[in-house]
């Protein structure tokens, strides 16, 4: 481990070391017999069970999997066209974007029946649904992104004869990357959220599908097991987005390195 | 040929509430140094937009390099106060953005940067981001990208502004040197009087708003100028009869 990675561990020991202690007591108070194991089954029962019943996880992971990346990409890819198209033409924007603002209130687990009794049990019902879960907060960073150009950089492209394309393009699309990393990660998080709550409603394979059939099935363990897969997918997906955004804007200070 | 004719230029802001400039008038010859100066709320900002095409005038004309261009942008370089280095983009790549915009191919345009980083001794930070270098450095390489610009006029809005006096002063001297070898049409706003006296042919002293030029001093050291020409009787009697009119 480099100078960095330990520099990482320590920051980050404080909140490692509490989720241990989390487990522990978890662990603990079930052994002890505080809470019963059926209603709250302990950690090492439900690692077991995720063992046990590793090959069914996988499978309905990777038809989650699937469904989140599909409507990640396509999501945050609508996300950046629209925003793309409000910015450049002010008008469509005064139109569109306080819709945009308020169609947000509209519950996503809502739409799903909706979009079920439209389009069936298939994959494109759930893939809209994560689709619109996702782009909104691409669409929003990135427009706060085109706004948020420094004023001064902007002035200086507009005296020396920047046009309203070379503008966007040299200016407010590379100021609003560092936005749009932050619109990705949230959208990264909410895909497989999204993804799970789609297949609740109506699926014939998938972790949601899994954790309503485990339910229904009394199997607490299984349904745990397939929360912690979740939580893990979610992770992932956040991480790689983070990588990339590390790959992709190098221009950052690193702090206190700078020469005033 | 003049780089810039300024011909009664009015401006009026909020419906004709604030008067900001009332009938000026100035030129920049070819190859002339010209510097503004006046206090601050003169309308140096409003006149350097009116130049750049940012702004329409109320009344008035502007012309530059025998082109009428009041109102049209893309016929000036310019150096503001803030460097202004896009910081996703290389030293050099910065360079060369100015020149792009101005309409210079782009293989012409790297092969300039590279040159012109070279000469001033910045070669070695040509791919580094902006931001590793300090804030003098930074203002080096926003003038180069205003000299290579190949419109004929550089606009420079308080350029070392921001700069703490000791770089202020060496940047001067160095700017000064590189002018005098690359005779550019030049118009600096500046609130230095030093700076003004050092730097330019012609200094123009403006009223505060309406703004209207008080007086016109053609500064008359010769050149190739020295670095001590604050020694010289006549150099603090020009600064203080431009201090008078100030105050």
């Amino acid at each position: 481990m480099g100078n960095r990675g330990w520099k990482g561990l320590n920051a980050i020991w404080p909140s490692l070391l509490l989720v241990i202690i989390l487990f522990a007591v978890w662990q603990l108070s079930v052994d002890g017999g505080l809470v019963p194991e059926w209603q709250l089954p302990s950690p090492t029962t439900i690692v077991n069970e995720m063992v046990e019943v590793w090959p069914r996880l996988m499978d309905n992971s990777s038809a989650t999997i699937e469904l989140a990346l599909i409507g990640f990409v396509g999501g945050a890819l609508a996300g950046f066209i629209l925003a793309a198209i409000l910015h450049l033409i002010p008008l469509i924007r005064k139109a569109v974007y306080p819709l945009l603002v308020v169609s947000q209130n509209v519950p996503v687990i809502a739409i799903g029946p909706i979009l079920t009794i439209w389009l069936g049990y298939g994959i494109l019902p759930k893939l809209i649904l994560v689709w619109i879960v996702c782009f909104f907060p691409v669409s929003v960073a990135i427009l706060n992104g085109f706004k948020d150009t420094d004023p001064t950089l902007r002035n200086y492209m507009q005296m020396i004869g920047a046009d309203k394309w070379r503008l966007f393009i040299r200016l407010e699309l590379p100021n609003a990357v560092t936005h749009l990393f932050s619109g990705l990660k949230i959208a990264a998080s909410y895909s497989v959220l999204s993804a799970v709550v789609a297949e609740w409603l109506g699926a014939d394979k998938g972790l949601g599908h899994y954790m309503i059939l485990s339910s229904k099935g009394y199997e607490p363990a299984r349904v745990f097991a397939a929360v912690f897969l979740i939580v893990l997918l979610s992770l992932a997906l956040f991480g790689l987005v983070a990588l990339i955004e590390r790959l992709v804007i190098r221009w950052r200070p690193v702090r206190g390195a700078g020469r005033t | 040929m003049t780089a810039l004719e300024l011909k009664d230029i009015h401006k009026v802001f909020d419906s004709g509430r604030k008067n900001i400039l009332n009938g000026l008038s100035l030129t920049v010859a070819e190859s002339e140094f010209v510097s503004i100066i006046g206090p601050s709320g003169s309308g140096k900002t409003t006149l350097f937009q009116l130049i750049g095409g940012l702004e329409k005038p109320t009344a008035g004309e502007v012309w530059i390099g025998g082109q009428h261009t009041t109102g049209s942008r893309g016929h000036i370089s310019y150096m503001p106060q803030q460097a202004s280095l896009m910081p996703w983009r290389s030293v050099s790549a910065n360079i060369e953005l100015a020149l792009e915009i101005a309409g210079v191919e782009r293989k012409t345009a790297s092969r300039q940067a590279k040159e012109w980083l070279d000469r001033i001794g910045l070669l070695e930070y040509a791919d580094e981001y902006p931001h590793v270098l300090s804030g003098g450095m930074q203002q080096r390489v926003s003038f180069l990208r205003a000299l290579l610009s190949p419109q004929p006029l550089m606009l420079l809005d308080e350029p070392f502004g921001a700069l703490d006096a000791l770089t202020r002063q060496q940047m001067q001297q160095w700017l000064m040197a590189i002018w005098e070898q690359n005779r550019r049409s030049v118009l600096l706003v500046t609130h230095s009087i030093e700076e003004a006296l050092l730097l330019s042919d012609r200094i123009i002293v403006l009223s505060s708003a309406p703004a209207v030029i008080l007086k016109e001093i053609a500064v008359p050291f010769e050149r190739p100028r020295s670095a001590q020409l604050w020694r010289e009787p006549l150099f603090n009697e020009l600064k203080q009869s431009i201090h008078e009119l100030l105050h």
